[in-house]
């Protein structure tokens, strides 16, 4: 305890998700109490008001998806005001769903249980090309926002499989809480969104998972925390205290036994408001994949270990990279330069670095080399980083992403949807 | 001077709300006012509405949808971003205190938003004071009921009368430093405990 230091208040807004959960449970189990921290969690139901108020100072810090303190930094959100990434809250935890009827045209083409990516995506195409074939309308997946892991991924993967997310299908966003029943009433015919919002269509009998975006891109990166650049440069030291409470948080949340407090906590209505039958999926990793019973997804999700909330800053480039791709900014050594400063590995090493956390030697990494879990330098040598494959093969090294958006075959802004 | 003519949309899912704002502008002259309360925006409504302000409750988890219909719809022919200027800031935190965003159609000049807005923005703050002063009166009912309820209980399990039941709740309260209801709803619960859960 050091209850002889002065009391620090921090504001921080989140969305009710499971990838909130670091920050949440460093307020409730009393972790940032301990580092001298009032941590003051206010609930938001959009990111659009979550952006809106860190610009506008109301919060100091929030649960961010991973490309909005990317945007807000190069200046494309309302209100300008840069926000900066010291730490991640975790690896994974989204999926794909698809409705019952697309499901059906996909089983015929042979998707299975297994969550393959390119075997899924080829049997979704399949399904695109005979809707053509027959002149029916395109069919409309659903997002969380523009500027999100899930926009990206969800383009990633159709485009990787022939699919063009511009032309052949439309996109859309909804909030995640209303992603089953937009599906169950037709107005959209799947989504990438992060669970419980994926089992949640399984458990109501609507929708089925086809794939998760940790096999698209293993140990993808999710949500982030972002601050208020201004503020993490005038109170380094709350913001310290603030990252080792949150890290505590984090080894707290990937403990096992620690799942069913979790659940139940998350479920409940004060934060997510779901059976904690369709939590359990996502916090335990056992997913029902096509249509199928639950079963072990490897990686699906994890909050600590593995470096998990490391801040890469080859993760924030590749964002920044296909917010290139599809047209959101303009690739310029400008850009580039304001992306990679927005991410900030170096006061995560401040922060939990005299704590003895094990923090890997290099701040990026070119991703997809790494097929198995596999050691890597540090100052003592204790750790270990996931594999960090994309399904298509592909390497994004952060030192060559002008020839890396080059080299895709389906890229650009594209016609608008109507 | 009003412009009368310009056309408001204001999108919010609670109903009396949206009719209080409605109504406010209408009497600040404002006759083109539409409203939408639908749990699922519809691109086709806000196209009908042909909007040169739209207002949004904070609250509205549709906000992130409605930006990106605004943004990408070929349907919604004149752009439409937050706010006129990203330089007035007071005007942009006192609708965000309030709990409303406001929209723009590119092109309305500030001095014809701001009236619009001020207006918004004291019926959002009316809003919320009704209804701050709603929860409040709830709140005391409820607890009435729970200290009559912890009342029957000390009269019947204590044989003594009303007054003396009222005394005894009030006076515990007193000694513990708390609210009177909090110790009634502890009576409550100690009862249906060693009750085994019966009422």
């Amino acid at each position: 305890m050091t209850a002889s230091r002065p009391t620090v208040t921090i504001r921080a807004g989140f969305i009710p998700l499971l990838d909130a959960a670091i920050l949440i449970l460093a307020r409730i189990k009393g972790f940032a109490e301990e580092e001298g921290i009032d941590l003051v969690l206010v609930q938001e139901s959009s990111w659009a008001s979550i952006r809106d108020r860190v610009a506008l100072g109301h919060f100091d810090v929030a649960h961010m998806l991973a490309p909005m303190p990317i945007a807000a930094s190069l200046g494309l959100t309302p209100f300008g005001g840069a926000v900066i990434t010291p730490m991640c809250l975790g690896l994974g935890g989204n999926a794909i769903t698809v409705s019952n009827a697309v499901w059906y045209g996909m089983s015929l083409a042979g998707a299975d249980n297994s969550g393959d990516p390119k075997r899924m995506g080829e049997a979704l195409r399949a399904v695109v090309a005979e809707r053509r074939r027959r002149g029916q309308s395109r069919l409309t997946f659903a997002v969380v926002h523009p500027f999100s892991s899930h926009n990206y991924y969800l383009r990633y993967w159709l485009a990787a499989c022939g699919i063009d997310p511009r032309t052949d299908v439309t996109l859309t966003v909804v909030p995640p809480p209303y992603m089953s029943d937009a599906l169950a009433g037709g107005h959209i015919d799947g989504y990438c969104v992060g669970e419980p919002w994926n089992s949640a269509s399984v458990v109501a009998g609507v929708g089925h998972i086809v794939t998760t975006t940790s096999a698209i891109w293993k140990s993808s990166p999710e949500k982030v925390l972002g601050a208020r650049a201004d503020w993490a440069e005038q109170n380094p030291e709350a913001l310290s205290a603030l990252l080792r409470a949150m890290h505590r948080a984090s080894l707290w949340c990937d403990a096992p036994k620690n799942a069913p407090e979790l659940v139940e906590l998350l479920s409940s209505s004060r934060y997510l408001d779901v059976a904690p039958s369709a939590m359990l999926a996502g916090v335990t990793g056992r997913i029902a994949l096509g249509d199928g019973q639950p079963q072990a997804v490897p990686d699906f999700r994890y909050f600590a270990k593995r470096a998990a909330t490391f801040p890469w800053i080859s993760h924030g480039l590749w964002f920044f990279s296909q917010m290139a791709r599809w047209g959101q900014i303009e690739l310029t050594p400008a850009t580039l330069d304001i992306a990679r400063r927005s991410i900030r590995p170096d006061l995560y090493r401040k922060a939990l670095g005299p704590l003895g956390v094990a923090l890997p030697n290099a701040s990026a990494k070119v991703e997809g080399t790494l097929t198995m879990e596999t050691p890597v330098a540090t100052a003592d040598g204790r750790l270990f980083l996931g594999p960090d494959g994309f399904f298509d093969g592909k390497v994004f090294d952060p030192d060559l992403i002008g020839d890396y958006v080059a080299g895709f075959e389906i890229k650009g802004p594209g016609p608008q949807e109507g | 001077m009003v412009d009368a003519d310009i056309k408001i949309l204001v999108i919010d899912e609670n109903r009396i709300r949206a009719s209080v704002i409605e109504e406010g502008l209408r009497e600040a002259g404002y006759a083109n006012v539409r409203v939408i309360a639908d749990s699922r925006p519809m691109v086709r409504a806000i196209v009908d509405a042909d909007p040169d302000v739209v207002f949004i409750d904070l609250e509205n988890p549709n906000r992130d949808v409605l930006e990106h219909m605004f943004q990408v719809s070929r349907a919604i022919s004149r752009p439409i971003a937050m706010f006129v200027d990203r330089s007035d800031r007071d005007m942009i935190e006192a609708a965000v205190d309030a709990g409303v965003s406001a929209y723009i159609v590119d092109g309305l000049k500030k001095e014809r938003l701001k009236p619009i807005l001020d207006t918004a923005i004291s019926r959002f703050n009316a809003f919320s004071r009704m209804r701050e002063e709603l929860d409040r009166t709830k709140r005391a009912l409820e607890e009435r009921k729970v200290i009559d309820r912890a009342k029957g209980v000390l009269m019947r399990l204590r044989a003594i009368g009303e007054d003396e039941a009222h005394a005894l709740l009030r006076r515990t309260a007193m000694n513990e430093n708390r609210r009177i209801a909090e110790v009634a709803q502890s009576v409550l619960t100690a009862a249906d405990l060693l009750s085994g859960g019966k009422p």
